[in-house]
């Protein structure tokens, strides 16, 4: 279980990218992050993969207090960040020196598997396609086995064909130790298609808005009513989180000014 | 999970490979120019066309070196440049790296040190050559300061412009790992630094001949240098030509070597990645 409690972000520049974010979220479960630019979902992100340090409020991943990198936490960033000296494996198998060759050999190999590289392993990044180097870096994620999987627009700069080719290997990896997903996406059709829940964000400073669940079976057709039920839902929290922000804003400024 | 994805296809075709033949191609057309050279001069002088004295013709030259190289004259001469250049390439080196290594990595220190390193670069390293003379006396102890001098500053600047830009994103990538700080030294400065470190000693040690040909000059009984001013003294233009010559070949072998060497450490940046 994580459990984010009350938790907020300013940055040394007085920016105030996170209010009292409240989100718990049983082991398993993937949420989708949806918001406009800005509303602090990166920053999310990093503090619950602990890159960065949160202002006020705490994360608790199974009783324990996240304040640095953790190893059950895993991050995806929006660019692959492949380490251009090592070849495919080696940079799947970044975080595993401390197994023994084997076993870590073995890992890696059904990791790249997996996302369909197993051809590649002895590549080097640069010889990738954006999208394969995007597969090789939620490989290395996932290869760790993390309790909980934080993705930052991990598809963001891929065409649709890609990306739908991505969700594929994304949920398989996910259906082998079921970890917690946290994704963050501007395509609603993305959350539609991957998550158990989507959770819309507010800006000015950051805040959770709505919750919406999508209790449906996978696998997800994207076309079917109660995906499209769901995609207008979604849209419409994201015009509310967009709109009253006049009427809602002020008064919360005001309070934290 | 089999996948007949449409991204092997696309790694199928084989990047076409350079030949043997285009390789040899590519030498022939470099060769025309300094070829048709050396035959223009050597029938320019035979035919009385030139004078031969102050432009000996390449047959003279070639004659002279092998002279040189028989008596083993020359090889005493090159030892004794290359042992110049090796130790101040080796102290110029260590301390550059040293110090490009130290401010890079510590704000403090670079506040400390890189004000007076900058300064001391601005003077030309030739201008120390009488201060060095003075305090180090004339024998090789000045010329090897000298060269470390030269080859100081290229690897000092390149070392520390490396480790400043080395990329935070990849950083983070060792925090997420939760590398300790000795871990992400050696799994990811290291290896992001290390290209622009060789590309600084490859730099570091053509300034190296460069300074080793002045060190000479200042005074030497031995070197390709000291063959340089017998030349001179003695209007001897075929050992002239013969010594800058023999300079070419040397500095163009060390730099063979230096990069051979360092090769298989940057393979990964190979644009054309032939091996495997
Ligand atoms: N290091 C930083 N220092 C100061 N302010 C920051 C920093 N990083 C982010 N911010 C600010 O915090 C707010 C939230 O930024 P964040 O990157 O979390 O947004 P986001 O939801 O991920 O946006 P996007 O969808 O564009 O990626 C923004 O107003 C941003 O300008
Ligand atoms: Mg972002």
């Amino acid at each position: 279980m994580l459990t984010l409690d009350s938790l907020s972000k300013t940055y040394s520049d007085g920016t105030r990218a996170l209010e009292r974010i409240d989100l718990t979220v049983p082991q398993g479960e993937i949420v989708a992050l949806i918001g406009g630019s800005g509303c602090g979902k990166t920053t999310l992100l990093r503090l619950v993969a602990g890159l960065d340090r949160a202002s006020e409020g705490s994360i608790v991943l199974d009783g324990e207090t996240i304040a640095q990198p953790h190893p059950g936490v895993g991050l995806v960033f929006q660019e692959p960040r492949l380490l251009p000296w090592l070849d495919v494996a080696d940079n799947v198998g970044f975080g595993l020196s401390h197994l023994a060759k084997t076993e870590r050999k073995a890992r890696i190999a059904h990791a790249l598997e997996m996302v369909g590289l197993g051809e590649h392993a002895r590549r080097w990044p640069r010889e990738l396609s954006g999208g394969q180097q995007q597969r090789v870096s939620i490989a290395r994620a996932f290869v760790a086995n993390p309790r909980v999987l934080l993705l930052d627009e991990p598809f963001s700069a891929l065409d649709a064909f890609t990306r739908k080719d991505l969700h594929g290997h994304l949920l398989a990896l996910w259906q082998e130790t079921k970890p917690t997903i946290l994704i963050v996406t501007h395509d609603v059709g993305e959350a539609v298609a991957l998550a158990d829940r989507a959770v819309v964000m507010r800006p000015k400073p950051g805040r959770l808005d709505d919750a919406i669940p999508l209790a449906l079976a996978r696998p997800r057709d994207p076309a079917s009513p109660h995906s499209e039920a769901a995609t207008r839902r979604i849209l419409a929290a994201l015009d509310r989180s967009l709109k009253p922000a006049q009427a809602a804003a002020p008064t919360e400024a005001a309070q934290w000014w | 999970m089999a996948e007949p994805g449409a991204d092997d296809a696309k790694s199928a075709p084989k990047p076409r490979r350079e030949t043997v033949w285009d390789q040899g191609g590519r030498v022939a057309l470099g060769l025309i120019l300094p070829l048709a050279l050396v035959i223009g001069w050597e029938s320019a002088v035979h035919t009385g066309l030139a004078q031969g004295r102050l432009m000996p013709p390449p047959s003279r030259i070639a004659v002279t070196l092998y002279d040189l190289a028989a008596s083993g004259d020359l090889w005493m001469h090159v030892q004794a440049t290359l042992v110049r250049v090796a130790l101040g390439f080796a102290f110029g080196a260590v301390a550059g790296i040293a110090a490009g290594a130290l401010t890079g990595a510590l704000p403090t220190a670079r506040h400390i040190l890189d004000p007076t390193l900058q300064a001391l670069r601005a003077v030309p390293s030739l201008a120390w050559v009488p201060l060095f003379i003075l305090w180090l006396g004339i024998l090789e102890t000045p010329k090897v300061a000298l060269i470390a001098v030269g080859v100081f500053f290229p690897v000092y600047i390149g070392v520390a412009g490396a480790i400043a830009s080395v990329d935070r994103k990849l950083i983070e990538v060792g925090r997420i790992f939760r590398l300790s700080t000795l871990q992400l030294a050696r799994r990811i400065l290291l290896p992001a630094v290390l290209p622009a470190t060789l590309t600084a000693l490859r730099t570091g040690l053509g300034l190296g001949f460069l300074f080793v040909v002045a060190a000479e000059l200042m005074g030497a009984s031995e070197g390709l240098g000291y063959l340089l001013i017998d030349g001179q003294q003695f209007s001897k233009a075929d050992q002239i030509l013969a010594a800058i010559i023999a300079f070419a070949i040397l500095g163009k072998l060390a730099d063979t070597v230096l990069v051979a060497v360092t090769r298989p450490l940057t393979r990964w940046q190979d644009t054309a990645r032939e091996t495997l």
